[in-house]
This record gives structure tokens, C-alpha cells and sequence, in this order.
């Protein structure tokens, strides 16, 4: 059967569960061979022969940290060289993206990118993507080379699928463009103990209406009794009451969870860009005439500060 | 020393309008609007402050490749400062994917000349956000991207990347391309002096042609992608809307565990 290269997106061998997404993905084109770099890439083995991967290519240089996107594009073109795969995919994290897209010139194949579905076509994988603020569709195909795709968070569900995981060491020889931007420092973010924002099942937003970092809390509070992530309209991060990295929207990071609840957001286009294949969406505004009501599977016309308090009490009773 | 800057600007369509497909699945870009991508402001004004700060002689050069009405970006761009613009139009361009618009970018960057080319972390059209890695593919020079914070100083660019595991800084060698985010600082609004300027600067008009790339090499022909359907997304069924009389949080709780959430 023919062989699907998988990008696995790890941190220090615990992988992030787009990349189980995307080995459930890959099964419907062919067996999956996982692709793991950098310190822990051997670790990782077990997870993802547990979801399906036939083979597991490592190498734990420590270029991959050490120097920005390059080294983990040679190292993938090193793989396609080696498996001759019919496809390869990619979590579309930002970075993700860039590895795909270089990788993608250099192996003369076609890239797209933000897939939120792919299936086996006549003619090789088919992506669906959904555009222009998720009002349009598309269904696209690669027409050169191999089909470099990456994968949006919650495009597939992680399904279990027992395979070899065989570890086999991946030999890459960097070129000197692999070492030209040097990672001279790196802080990691503190970790809030939430689900990350674009893998989260549950996002919690809140918008201008929360009026004052110190109201978040309340957001906060709501997203916890759910097991949320919480998210930010841009004019609550403009105004500097929650960091930018859980900006949500058109220039922040684009979600599609099962659940959104949008506490005080009007919803300019901006932010709709960034939520609206979400499955299910939830508004809380006092304003009757916010665009967000146009959206909603259900809406709450009232003030968040009276609403979100009682939800959150009503959340954790039920949870008891 | 001096220090040649070109910056890529893209012309979209407004995100406000209604956007949908031509018949042959392009952007259909006569029913909307265009104008500037707002994330692109980011990199013009990241540009012009390297070159405020800087003791070199420094140009800056603003490029974009696109269809007529493209000029209304790079007018824009002029009017914050830019000091020439750079137009490549030609009518074999209409459906080039991202990679061939990295390869009109990359030949079109190369005559200019250039030391450091600036970009937006993405078009607020496409929002792929591969372009400016694909051109410093295609230049074989350093990607310092997705940059929050941006320095040029004894030959080599620097910033900060705010990832979602980490926070990286960065520091590569000119030449290189630079990708800066909207959190790089906010965009000046073009002044009166500065319009009125604008419209005495210099824009070179480039076709393919000019860049020895054949027609073939872009366009839909050129394209390594197909899209092959686009669908408009069935519009939304009218949800449940409740006013808050005091019970709003318990029947949107009552919602919740309807749907399995609670």
C-alpha cells in the first residue's frame, strides 16, 4: 500500500493531538509514516504506533532547535526521498505551514494549505477547505508532485488503530541554508493549565463587553467549569486585557471547536473569520442586534456579567 | 553603507464586502473592492522605522504584483512613506497560487535589488502565511518570520517570534525576509503632506516579460493546485434567541447538557 508521510508536532515527545487527527487522516490515503525531529523524537514511537502509524522516522539533532524551520524541511525532503510517499501532511500551525510550503518547492509539489478534510480522489488526495470567512467551501487538489496538504486542528477525530511503529533512524545532511536563522533565546509560555486554544473542544471568548482585564476573570471562571480554553476578540486584546496568543480571529489564531461560547463580542467580520466553522456557537450580548446573533445555534440577549456567573454556578452544580 | 528594503503588499478584497468565485473558481474581484491588506500596513510601517533608525542611507521600495486597481495598495504604501513602488501586472498572472506568486515576488525582488525584504505575517485574503517563507526559498537567503519585534542593526536582522509553545528570538545575517505580525506596532495613517508626496513618487510597471518568466510558469496554467469545487457554506438555520430575565444562564446551561456539553 502506498505510504503517507505524517509531520509529527511534539514537545519533548508528548505529542499534540492534531497530529493523532492527522494519522486518521492519512489511513484513508495509505499506511502512515510518522516523521518525529528534534530532543524526544524517539518517544514518541508509542503514541503513534498506537494511532496507526506503520513506521516512525527520528533524528534528534539538535539543529531543529536550534536554527528557525529549515532543518525540519530538509529533513522531511530527506524522508520523501526515502519512503516516496503519495502524500504528506502537515498540522497547520503557523510554523507547520512554512515547513510545508518550503518543503513543497523544493519537491516541485503543489501545497494546501488549512485543509479542514481530505479524502482518497481519482486523482490523489482531494482537501476541503473552507475560505472568505468560512462563507465559501472549496474543494482543491494538487496537480504537481506529491500533495503537501497541512491540517487544521479538529478536522478528524483521533481514532485508535494499532500498528508496527517501527523506529527507524532518518539521515539528514543540513545544508548551509539550514543553519541562516539562529533561535538565540526561547522562552516557554507559562502554561495556564487550559487546553490549547486551537485544539481546545470548548473555547470561551470574551470581547469588548468584558470591559477590564480584571473581568476576564469571570471568562476564566466559565471556561474552567467546562474544561475550556479561553479565547479574546481583538479589541480585548488591542485594549490589553488578554495576551495576543489567544486572540481569536482574522489576525490571531483561527478555531474550530465543537463548542464557542462568545461572551460580549459583537462580531465584526474580523473575528468571525476566526470561529465560524466552530460546530455548535453560543453568543451572550446585551446588544439584541450584534451580528454575532446571525451565527448562533443559541443566544443569550442579556448582560454577561449576569449571565456568565450563573452559567458557570449552573455548569459546576450539574458536574456536582 | 546603505540598505535597500523592498516590501510586498497585497491587494485584496474587502473583507466587509461580499466575496465569492468567478466562473472559473478564481477570486471573482469585480463585485468587491479592493484595497490595501491591513496586514500589510504592519510591514510598511515596520520598514519605514528601520529606516527612521538607521544611520545608513536607506530605500525603501514597496512591490505587488496584481491587476490595476493593485496601484490604490501601493499608493497607499507610497502615501505612509515608501520612497518608490514597484507594479508587476500582466494579464497571465489571473490564478497564480502562492507558489507562483513566490516566484513573480522572488524575480521581481532580485532586479529591484534588496538587503531585507519585509512582508505581512499573511494576506487578510488567503491567510496561508507561506509566501514570505516561500520567497526566502526561492532567494536563498535567511526567513526571520512571524516577527513581533524587529532590529536591524551591523548587518544582521533580529526579533522576537511568539510561538504557541514558546517565545524564540531570532537573528539571522542580511540578506534576508522578514515577516512581522500585527503586534509589531501599530500602522501610521498616511498624513496630508504625505498623500500629496505620494503622488509624485515613482512606480515602475514590470510584466512577466521583464522578469523572464514565462507565462506557462503562473497563472491558473501554471498553478500546482486545482481547486476543482467551491461551494457557498448553507446559511446558518436561525438559532434559539432567549432574553435574560434572570434565568438566561440556567436555560443556556439547560441548552448546553441538551447538546452533551455539560
Amino acid at each position: 500500500m502506498a505510504e503517507v508521510l505524517v509531520y509529527v508536532d511534539h514537545v519533548d515527545g508528548a505529542v499534540r493531538k492534531p497530529t493523532l487527527e492527522l494519522l486518521t487522516l492519512a489511513r484513508r490515503l495509505g499506511d502512515p509514516v510518522a516523521v518525529a525531529l528534534g530532543a524526544g523524537a524517539g518517544a514518541t514511537a508509542g503514541v503513534l504506533a498506537e494511532h496507526g502509524a506503520v513506521k516512525v522516522l527520528t533524528d534528534e539533532a539538535a539543529e531543529y532547535a536550534d536554527y528557525l524551520v529549515v532543518p525540519k524541511v530538509e529533513a522531511l525532503q530527506a524522508a520523501v526521498a526515502a519512503v516516496s510517499p503519495v502524500a504528506v501532511l502537515v498540522p497547520s500551525s503557523a510554523e507547520g505551514k512554512e515547513v510545508a510550503a518550503r518543503l513543497a518547492l523544493r519537491i516541485t509539489s503543489g501545497i494546501i494549505t488549512d485543509a479542514i478534510d481530505v479524502e482518497a480522489g481519482e486523482s490523489g488526495p482531494v482537501a476541503t477547505q473552507s475560505v472568505f470567512a468560512a462563507s465559501f467551501t472549496t474543494r482543491s487538489i494538487v496537480t504537481t508532485g506529491v500533495a503537501v496538504i497541512t491540517v487544521k486542528p479538529n478536522s478528524a477525530p483521533v481514532e485508535a488503530a494499532p500498528a508496527a511503529g517501527t523506529v527507524e533512524a532518518l539521515t539528514v545532511t543540513f545544508s548551509a541554508q539550514a543553519t541562516g536563522t539562529k533561535v538565540t533565546g526561547r522562552t516557554p509560555r507559562e502554561s495556564t493549565g487550559r487546553p490549547e486554544l486551537t485544539e481546545a473542544a470548548i473555547v470561551v471568548s470574551g470581547g469588548r463587553g468584558v470591559n477590564g482585564a480584571e473581568n476576564f476573570a469571570v471568562i476564566e471562571a466559565l471556561a474552567d467549569s467546562l474544561g475550556a480554553a479561553v479565547g479574546a476578540s481583538r479589541a480585548a486584546v488591542d485594549a490589553g486585557w488578554y495576551p495576543h496568543s489567544n486572540q481569536v480571529g482574522q489576525t490571531g489564531k483561527s478555531v474550530s471547536p465543537q463548542l464557542y461560547i462568545a461572551s460580549g463580542i459583537s462580531g465584526a467580520i474580523q473575528h468571525r473569520a476566526g470561529m465560524q466553522t466552530s460546530k455548535t456557537i453560543v453568543a451572550i450580548n446585551k446588544d439584541a442586534e450584534a451580528p454575532i446573533f446571525d451565527l448562533v445555534d443559541y443566544g443569550v440577549v442579556g448582560d454577561l456579567f449576569d449571565v456568565v456567573p450563573a452559567l458557570t454556578a449552573e455548569v459546576n452544580t450539574r458536574k456536582g | 553603507m546603505s540598505l535597500r528594503i523592498v516590501v510586498t503588499v497585497k491587494y485584496v478584497p474587502d473583507a466587509t464586502g461580499d466575496r465569492h468565485f468567478a466562473d472559473d473558481l478564481t477570486v471573482d474581484r469585480d463585485d468587491v473592492d479592493g484595497l490595501l491588506s491591513e496586514l500589510d500596513e504592519y510591514a510598511v510601517e515596520q520598514a519605514l522605522q528601520i529606516a527612521e533608525s538607521s544611520d545608513d542611507e536607506v530605500e525603501v521600495t514597496v512591490l505587488t504584483v496584481g491587476p490595476e486597481d493593485a496601484k490604490d495598495a501601493l499608493r497607499k504604501a507610497l502615501s505612509m512613506g515608501a520612497d518608490k513602488a514597484i507594479h508587476v501586472e500582466d494579464d497571465d498572472l489571473h490564478g497564480t497560487d502562492a507558489i507562483g506568486t513566490s516566484l513573480v515576488l522572488a524575480k521581481a525582488i532580485e532586479k529591484a535589488g534588496f538587503d531585507l525584504v519585509v512582508s505581512g505575517m499573511a494576506s487578510t485574503d488567503g491567510t496561508a502565511g507561506i509566501v514570505p517563507a516561500l520567497v526566502a526559498e526561492r532567494l536563498g537567503v535567511a526567513q526571520v518570520t512571524l516577527l513581533s519585534e524587529v532590529a536591524v542593526a551591523d548587518g544582521a536582522v533580529s526579533g522576537r517570534r511568539d510561538g504557541d509553545a514558546a517565545s524564540e528570538r531570532l537573528s539571522a545575517a542580511l540578506p534576508a525576509v522578514v515577516s512581522v505580525t500585527d503586534q509589531s506596532g501599530e500602522a501610521r495613517y498616511p498624513s496630508f503632506k504625505g498623500i500629496m508626496a505620494a503622488k509624485k513618487k515613482p512606480v515602475q510597471a514590470w510584466d512577466l516579460s521583464d522578469l523572464g518568466i514565462e507565462a506557462g510558469e503562473v497563472g491558473l496554467e501554471g498553478a500546482w493546485t486545482k481547486v476543482e469545487a467551491a461551494a457557498e457554506r448553507p446559511a446558518r438555520t436561525a438559532g434559539t434567541i432567549v432574553k435574560d430575565e434572570g434565568e438566561g444562564g440556567k436555560q443556556l446551561a439547560e441548552f448546553l447538557a441538551g447538546q452533551k456539553f455539560i
